[in-house]
């Protein structure tokens, strides 16, 4: 981003700020739902929920994320596939298929 | 980037941020290392063969608490055993497959000035040499080095002595200086390629690194994970590995438990699957080089090639809990993971059998190099094959944690890596020394290796079908091992003939860069770049910066006058 | 003489980024499956145990909402610094990484406060696994935020200097180390309401 223009530049400044007072609200609004003792599940999906909308927009915007080069979205995508595997594949020890006889 | 003309002799050969440098730095560190790890199942050895026998001369030398009266101690033989297996992988053959032949060969062979990070590269060095010397210092704390398996499965290492919390500092330093390579070598690969060199006219070589830094990437960061909570559970009285209601030696511990001892399994065996594809894939580069040159011909399937070894790459994520099948995982796991594991046994095969098919029409030389790259092959295809029971439940249940598993990944890291890597030595000497290395004694160090690998490792599969289980310091104590102990005393002979079998090698790397047959920039004929350079290779690498062509194995080209036809050559 | 080494300042025509950006995104990577490892032993360690302590109930939730507000300012802070850099003035830069620092400061003091508590009751990794899980999270996410207040405060003081002979280069290394910050920011709005709320 270093070819970006002075003029181009303050127009992000005007989005840092728009995306800062969503991310505020998003951090008070996840606390207050904590306070509604939701089912478990429920509560873990909701929360996980609200956390990636607030990281997707640190790494959007802040992280410049948005309209970034093909190389670095498709680090990201499979560090984040194996990230998937590495905390779920683990749980599959709890699945229990019965034997076919 | 400073241009000193005259930099001090620290600065240029201790100091360096010269790729070179650097590569041979890692080169010979990382061989001492190979030699240490060698020297320790030496001694291992002459327990297995004579259990319980006093090792005469060396004996003594390892002290009242480690060999009383020569008598190799079982918590000695477990260190031994531990530390093999972790100098080997982590110092010896990764730094000299990835840090001494990647840092060398791959900015000469994409045809760039040097590695995209310099001081980064330095200090990647710096970092191993650091974890180098924990690891060693670690059998002199109270009570020896880490002695739990180089896997350190808790609770076991959990409770071990202070070595392995050492062996803990150990790998942390060691998997900050892979991190730091792995970085520096993608964006080299992908940002400092020279005009004209498109993915496809890569040399298979730097493909293979490329691939491989990416599993260092991404595998190694769990681990160190895993590491931090050893860390906390052994100096922070945590339980993460530590059930509820742990006895040892008939007292409860007082932990707070809660812990499990697989989160340690499933965060070691993700990063050490891929890690075992670190081992193998700078080897098959290697071989690949080496191969096309000696057959004059183009590597056959170099597309497939480098498919497979993505898709290899990929899939080694995805196939690690086949090293836990008997920790009592049910069958959706066992299941997902045996169906992952034979489908990786694929793209292996393809690069296999693209290797043996480029051989097929070629105008093969017999020379040192070459033979120790066609020995891999059929090596390599043994311990690919042996791996197959192993990655199936139905007989892995048999042969897990028995001699068949350590069959089975030494036919791929011995005669398979070691193998390459050697070929890789004698191939790149004269570039790097502008010498060759004797042809006799080449031979003769060929030969010797690969006859007496085989007596070693071979015996080993027998030994595990019939129920020999692996780190025993006594087999003999098992009925069901006496049949096999004579194979233990052969192994051991064999493998004492193997370390003798060395000595040409390293007299000849010694007398060779002194005295041996000079030869010109490209003595092999070659067609990559890193041959295009002076020799060896000026600070900058290129004169100019080459601009690259054609693919990487014109060889035989029809119509040209010279068998073989450089990269960035202009017609 | 030899080649230099290219794509320093400008980006590489085909992968369009420079080496630094590349190099540390890739380090990021390395950090996402850091963080990923122990989040997946928590996620391990939560689903095997019989019964696990509700977070908000063991855990100072002010203070740790206090704290992600923090870094969130901290993040924008960041990026305006660079943003300074990109429209060439170099007295906006250092206002916004002086408070960019001086946040991380407080997050720190914040986070101490947060531990002296704990231990005055006795609450230490040896606790329970919770604990032990929260101690370990919260501590290697606060050793990465050293890290990063000490990268910002070199740039901020005698790496500053790079700005007068070579601006571009020295832009693209803040917008390389606001990276690592937002990063930093980004694993604990995961780590607050995993540890916090749940």
């Amino acid at each position: 981003m270093s070819a970006t223009s002075p003029e181009a530049v303050k127009k992000h400044v005007r989005t840092y700020i728009t995306i800062f007072i969503a991310l505020a609200i998003l951090t008070v609004v996840t606390v207050w739902v904590s306070t509604l003792d939701l089912p478990g599940p429920a509560a873990i999906a909701l929360a996980f929920i609200i956390a990636s909308i607030k990281a997707g927009l640190v790494a959007l915007f802040f992280m410049h994320l948005l309209g970034e080069r093909k190389i670095i979205i498709a680090i990201l995508a499979l560090t984040v596939f194996f990230f998937v595997v590495l905390t779920l594949l683990p749980q599959t020890s709890h699945v229990v298929v019965p034997i076919i006889p | 980037m400073s241009k000193e003309h005259s930099p001090s002799f620290w600065k240029k050969y201790i100091f360096s941020v010269d790729h070179k440098i650097i590569g041979i730095q890692y080169g010979i560190t990382a061989m001492i290392f190979l030699l240490i790890g060698f020297a320790l199942v030496s001694v291992m050895r002459w327990q297995l063969a004579f259990p319980g026998q006093p090792l005469p001369l060396f004996g003594v030398l390892f002290g009242m608490s480690n060999a009383p009266g020569g008598i190799i101690l079982p918590e000695f033989y477990n260190q031994l055993g531990a530390m093999h297996g972790t100098i080997m992988i982590f110092l010896g053959v990764v730094p000299l497959g990835v840090g001494a032949f990647g840092n060398y060969l791959v900015p000469l062979q994409i045809g760039a000035p040097d590695m995209a990070f310099p001081k980064l590269n330095m200090m990647s060095y710096w970092v191993y040499l650091t974890g180098g010397i924990v690891m060693l210092a670690s059998f002199f704390f109270p009570q020896g080095a880490a002695q739990s398996g180089w896997t350190s499965y808790p609770p076991l290492s959990n409770i071990a002595p202070v070595g392995q919390t050492v062996w803990l500092i150990g790998m942390v330093f060691l998997i900050t200086s892979s991190l730091l390579g792995s970085v520096n070598f993608i964006v080299t690969i992908v940002q400092l390629r020279a005009d004209g060199l498109t993915f496809s006219r890569l040399p298979f070589f730097v493909w293979a690194q490329f691939i491989t830094s990416f599993l260092l990437l991404l595998a190694f960061p769990p681990l160190e994970a895993a590491g931090i909570l050893q860390l906390m559970d052994r100096l922070a009285g945590s339980s993460f590995f530590m059930p509820s209601g742990l006895v040892v030696s008939g007292e409860a511990l007082q932990i707070s438990g809660g812990g499990n001892p697989l989160l340690w399994q499933h965060l070691f065996w993700f990063l050490a699957h891929p890690e075992v594809y670190v081992l193998i894939l700078p080897a098959m580069g290697i071989v690949a080089e080496i191969i096309a040159n000696n057959t004059r011909k183009p590597l056959y399937g170099y597309k497939n090639m480098v498919g497979a070894a993505l898709f290899l790459g990929f899939m080694s994520f995805i196939v690690w809990a086949h090293h836990m099948y008997l920790v009592g995982m049910g069958t959706t796991m066992s299941n997902f993971f045996q169906i992952t594991t034979m489908i990786i046994s694929i793209p292996s095969v393809i690069l296999l059998t693209c290797l043996l098919l480029s051989l097929w029409g070629g105008s093969i030389r017999f020379n040192t190099p070459m033979c120790f790259a066609l020995a891999f092959l059929p090596m390599f295809a043994i311990g690919g094959l042996t791996g197959l029971p192993l990655g199936l439940t139905a007989s892995d249940i048999h042969l897990h944690d028995t001699y068949y598993v350590i069959g089975h990944f030494h036919y791929v890291v011995a005669p398979g890596t070691l193998f390459a890597l050697m070929a890789g030595t004698y191939f790149w000497f004269p570039k790097i020394t502008g010498r060759q290395m004797s042809e006799v004694l080449g031979k003769i160090h060929f030969w010797a290796s690969f006859i007496l690998i085989n007596i070693v490792f071979m015996p080993m599969f027998s030994m595990g079908l019939a129920g020999v289980s692996r780190r025993l310091w006594n087999p003999t104590e098992y009925a069901h091992a006496q049949p096999t102990q004579v194979l233990n005393v052969v192994v051991s002979y064999a493998a004492w003939g193997l370390a003798i079998a060395q000595l040409p090698f390293i007299f000849n790397l010694i007398w060779s860069t002194f005295k041996g047959k000079q030869v010109d920039t490209n003595p092999w004929k070659a067609t990559t770049l890193e041959w295009a350079t002076p020799t060896p290779p000026p600070h900058g690498n290129f004169e100019r910066e080459p601009v690259v062509l054609r693919g990487p194995y014109e060889y035989s080209v029809p119509g040209q006058r010279e068998d073989y036809l450089p990269q960035n050559a202009e017609q | 003489m030899s080649a230099e080494i290219k794509w320093i300042d400008k980006p590489h025509p085909v992968s369009g980024v420079t080496n630094g950006k590349l190099g540390i995104w890739l380090f990021l990577a390395s950090e996402v499956m850091l963080f990923g490892g122990l989040f997946s032993a928590l996620v391990l360690l939560r689903t095997g145990a019989d019964s696990w302590p509700v977070g908000h109930e063991l855990l100072n939730v002010k203070l740790a909402t206090i704290n992600t507000l923090i870094l969130i300012i901290s993040s924008v802070t960041m990026v305006m610094s660079w943003a300074s850099l990109a429209m060439k003035n170099l007295s906006k830069y250092k206002m916004y990484m002086a408070i960019t620092v001086i946040l991380g400061f407080v997050f720190l003091g914040i986070k101490a406060v947060e531990y002296g508590h704990k231990f005055e009751h006795h609450h230490f990794p040896s606790t329970s696994i919770f604990y032990a899980i929260y101690f370990t999270l919260t501590g290697l996410h606060a050793i990465h935020v050293i890290g990063g207040i000490i990268v910002n405060t070199y740039f901020l003081f005698p790496g500053s200097k790079l700005w007068q002979t070579k601006p571009e280069m020295f832009t693209n290394r803040i917008e390389c180390a606001g990276l690592y910050w937002h990063f930093v920011d980004l694993v604990w709005i995961f780590l607050f309401p995993t540890l916090y709320l749940l």
